[in-house]
């Protein structure tokens, strides 16, 4: 009995050293993942799209990530620091960070507080052109207390101070490395900036610019038997149909990134067993933006600004045909047609994380035609000869724009048919996404002029408080010509208790309050019909059956944010 | 010959500096932003930031003759310094024309890309001529046969399907259906041994496949009709009164005038091997210096697309010129003088 015990006990301790030994450091051999958008640069802070950033964060690593619940993780952090905890300041103005000891660089070298000091100076020099520099917002001053403790200090008080250093679009960069590297010399470190040290899993070994990144297992990571994968391929370019076909057809790669495929095609392709297709949702949403001033091009300079409110949109700037346009749109088939998977329905413009989101707009839900048409009769607006609806020679009929990209296309085509139906005239037009988003002062067809009726995009806001979010509609927001088009209140909304609001939401620190406070701005934007939402949009990938360890995609974070506990399922 | 050869050359400089300036004209005029592809959560005071530090700030005419500074006299002379390892003047200073999507010097990364574009789209050029030529001789001597008719069927189809077609096509028969070869190029593959040289081997048989059918198409019709030309001349008949046999008056006598027009088209498609095969390097993520273009052009990148655009331009001028040359050593008939 006892020499079976032996016997038992023996085998158990094997079985533990035969985990521990698949366990190993570089034990899975290469992973494979494509971006149909390559990398161009390894430093995200020059980086001129999301796919540098993701491309980056195998390397470098914040004080804290976002898991894909949107919580704040530690990374390169003891604790996140909180009021409760002592490390965010009473009065709100300032933050201390506790940092891991005993962290190194891939070079060997240690990692201090004096790294994180440097990258703030790095992202605040003007003259380096910083993408992250809105993460830095107020901030007054970053200082290593000593090696292993960093204060922030801003210039009002902070309810959500996790703007510097959280998240992989704000991480950590070796001061050794970039000291020589600082403003407008920034761009032309290229060494430096293709081949970027970090405390992060993997390191550089080759980078392809536009093409493709080969990284190796850090030796110097701090978790002895982490990253499983010895190396990892980021390999870009093409296009996102063959690139779900290289996961989920010949199984060539493990993860493709960023599906933005028709829903059908991606349900064939499944069906090849090799992988499947995953989504997640965070905070982007499809809308439609009204435009309630008058974009009328004879106005010259005023065309499409606000001027007090002297110059509304002929008839946009009446709630029963904003009510009645939102009313009319069966935002299910929108999402059956051209989502799949990767769309929800929505009635809010602020559809998560879950406690900011409302559910006093779900009248928009279903869709009703007679609803509307009888909104509109009411209003005075009278069917014409043709069936489009006029009032004192006004007609109902609707510029429409949006990016090119057959999705958009697509949505554009029901949408106007469901308007048809309740006697509105609608001319679809769609513009170049580089043109559309680029705010090129000399182009007329950019969101921000929005010399149209209603423009439609997406549009979502970074980790998980919406403050800044739900500013975009203050009054002062509006782009015009004085502010060079500049500013995101592309409906020209401006409501003076919605400023209040706003004001009101940058004081509030506790988040039960301020998810009302947001709740209730969201609805005041939905209920006046500034903007109409149509579908909470997720990103869509594909996962290798073989590929274990929480490769999800992270709406709150970049989705290699975990890369570490990625491994090969045996 | 030769003082023709110089007068060309005197005259392509004009030429490309007017080319120079179009470029860099329709594409500064164009709407365009570099900072469009950000997160649309970056705000526009950060983006306005971005684009002063990529220059843009600078009024057009000082743009443009930095820019042809760079082009012109700042990267030939890197380029001295980097074959001779030699230092001219400051070169720490020097400023390079740069990327702005990668923010590194746009030659660089037209050097880098070349390995790849080369070895595919020349190969390819490779396998166009060795399968056209034959096609074209055999179509020609046995006219209306049923090679002839098989053959123009098949350059027909080759000329009119586009390479998007094949190309997918072939990744689904030979990737998917059958599992033989990779859909996607490997550039980090380096061939060392055996095996790695077999891997390189299977990645490029299709795009090669696809580029070189596509090719071949057209440089076996030219083939065809200058083979069909020369066989009803007079020399032919004199050459088989004399008692050549067939393959010498075919081989030595007839395929050699022929050629002179297919070495023409040869040359002036060279030029296209430099500029890769934009659909075909994208269908198989070869990303040579198309995909460069193509990629510069979706992300704004001006300062790329001008060079790589310019490039082209400089290779075509220079091309032509040498075509011209060729033209006139073949056909002795023809002297410039």
């Amino acid at each position: 009995m006892l020499k079976a015990r032996t016997l038992l006990l023996a085998t158990a301790a094997a079985a533990m050293f035969a985990t521990a030994a698949h366990a190993e450091r570089g034990s899975d051999g290469q992973l494979k993942i494509l971006y149909w958008q390559a990398p161009s640069i390894l430093n995200p802070f020059l980086s001129g799209g999301t796919k540098d950033i993701h491309a980056s964060s195998l390397i470098i690593e914040p004080l804290a990530h976002y898991d894909t619940d949107g919580n704040m993780v530690p990374a390169l952090a003891e604790e996140v620091p909180t009021v409760a905890n002592g490390g965010v300041s009473a009065d709100l103005k300032s933050i201390t960070w506790k940092l891991l000891k005993g962290v190194k660089w891939s070079d060997g070298s240690a990692f201090t507080a004096h790294d994180v000091e440097f990258t703030a100076a790095y992202c605040l020099d003007p003259a380096g052109g910083c993408n992250a520099a809105e993460r830095f917002q107020d901030v007054t001053s970053v200082k290593a207390v000593d090696d292993h403790t960093v204060r922030i200090d801003f210039k009002v008080p902070k309810p959500f101070p996790y703007g510097p250093f959280v998240g992989s679009e704000a991480p950590i960069i070796q001061k050794a490395q970039f000291e020589n590297c600082m403003g407008a010399k920034a761009p032309t470190c290229t060494d430096q900036n293709f081949g970027t040290i970090g405390t992060g899993p993997f390191k550089v070994v080759e980078f392809k610019p536009n093409d493709v990144v080969l990284y190796e297992a850090n030796e110097n990571y701090r978790i002895a038997d982490k990253p499983a994968f010895a190396s990892v391929l980021l390999k870009g370019g093409g296009d996102a149909v063959s690139a779900a076909r290289a996961v989920l057809e010949t199984g060539e790669f493990d993860y493709a990134w960023n599906l933005q495929v028709e829903p059908e095609i991606l349900t064939t392709m499944e069906k090849k067993g090799k992988g499947e297709v995953i989504s997640a949702f965070g905070t982007s949403v499809e809308r439609l933006m009204v435009q309630l001033t008058n974009p009328d091009p004879a106005l010259g300079d005023k065309r499409a600004t606000y001027q007090d409110g002297k110059n509304p949109h002929p008839y946009l700037s009446d709630p029963a045909v904003r009510r009645a346009l939102s009313m009319a749109i069966d935002r299910e088939i929108l999402v059956e047609a051209g989502y799949g998977q990767a769309g929800k329905v929505t009635c809010n413009v602020l559809p998560a994380p879950a406690i900011y989101a409302s559910t006093a707009n779900d009248w928009c839900k279903t869709q009703d035609i007679a609803g509307a048409n009888k909104l509109l009769d009411d209003a005075g607006w009278k069917r014409g000869s043709d069936g489009v609806r006029e009032k004192d020679g006004v007609r109902l009929s609707i510029l429409y724009q949006t990016s090119t990209n057959s999705v958009r296309q697509g949505t554009q085509a029901f949408i106007k048919q469901m308007w048809q139906e309740i006697g509105v005239e609608t001319e679809l037009k769609n513009i170049s996404a580089s043109v559309f988003f680029g705010g090129d002062q000399s182009s007329p067809d950019t969101f921000q002029k929005h010399f149209s009726d209603i423009e439609m995009y997406t549009n979502n806001f970074n980790g998980t408080d919406p403050e800044n979010y739900m500013l975009r509609w203050t009054c002062d927001k509006m782009p015009s010509p004085d502010t060079q088009w500049i500013g995101q209140n592309m409906p020209r909304y401006c409501d003076p208790e919605y400023d209040k609001l706003a004001a009101q939401l940058a004081e509030t620190a506790a988040i039960e309050e301020r998810a009302i406070i947001a709740k209730k701005m969201n609805d005041m934007l939905i209920d006046y019909g500034a903007i109409i939402p149509l579908i909470h949009r997720g990103g869509v990938a594909a996962r290798a059956n073989t590929l274990g360890g929480g490769a999800y995609p992270n709406v709150w974070d970049a989705t290699p944010w975990n890369i570490q506990d990625w491994h090969r399922k045996k | 010959m030769f003082r023709y050869a110089i007068r060309r050359l005197l005259f392509a400089i004009p030429t490309l500096l007017v080319i120079s300036f179009i470029i860099f004209a329709l594409l500064d005029l164009a709407p365009s932003d570099p900072t469009a592809q950000l997160p649309l959560t970056i705000p526009e005071e950060v983006r306005e930031m971005i684009k002063l530090s990529l220059g843009l700030g600078e009024p057009f005419h000082i743009r443009y003759l930095r820019w042809l500074e760079q082009f012109l006299v700042n990267e030939p002379l890197n380029l001295i310094e980097q074959f001779w390892g030699i230092e001219i003047g400051n070169s720490e200073d020097r400023l390079r024309v740069r990327s702005w999507s990668t923010r590194a010097p746009v030659v660089d990364l037209i050097a880098a890309r070349l390995p790849q574009t080369l070895s595919v789209v020349g190969v390819s050029y490779i396998v166009a001529i060795l399968i056209a030529v034959p096609i074209g001789v055999i179509s020609a001597y046995k006219q209306y046969s049923i090679f002839d008719q098989v053959g123009t069927f098949i350059s027909m189809i080759g000329f009119s399907v586009p390479t998007f077609f094949t190309g997918t096509v072939m990744i689904v028969i030979f990737s998917v259906v059958l599992g033989w070869l990779p859909s996607i190029y490997d550039t980090t593959l380096e061939v060392r041994d055996y095996d790695s040289f077999v891997a390189q081997f299977k990645q490029m048989i299709m795009p090669v496949m696809v580029l070189g059918l596509f090719n071949a198409a057209q440089l076996s019709r030219f083939m065809r009709s200058s083979m069909l030309d020369n066989l009803n001349q007079e020399y032919v008949r004199t050459a088989r009164s004399k008692g050549m046999g067939e393959p010498v008056v075919i081989l030595i006598h007839v395929l050699r005038n022929s050629m002179i027009p297919v070495v023409t088209v040869i040359a002036l498609g060279l030029p296209t091997t430099f500029a890769g095969a934009i659909i075909t390097e994208q269908i198989f993520r070869i990303n040579g210096v198309g995909q460069l273009l193509i990629g510069a052009i979706e992300g704004a990148d001006i300062p790329t697309v001008q060079t790589v655009t310019f490039i082209f331009a400089v290779l075509i001028v220079v091309f032509n010129l040498i075509a011209d040359l060729l033209y006139g050593m073949l056909d002795p008939r023809i002297r410039y003088d």
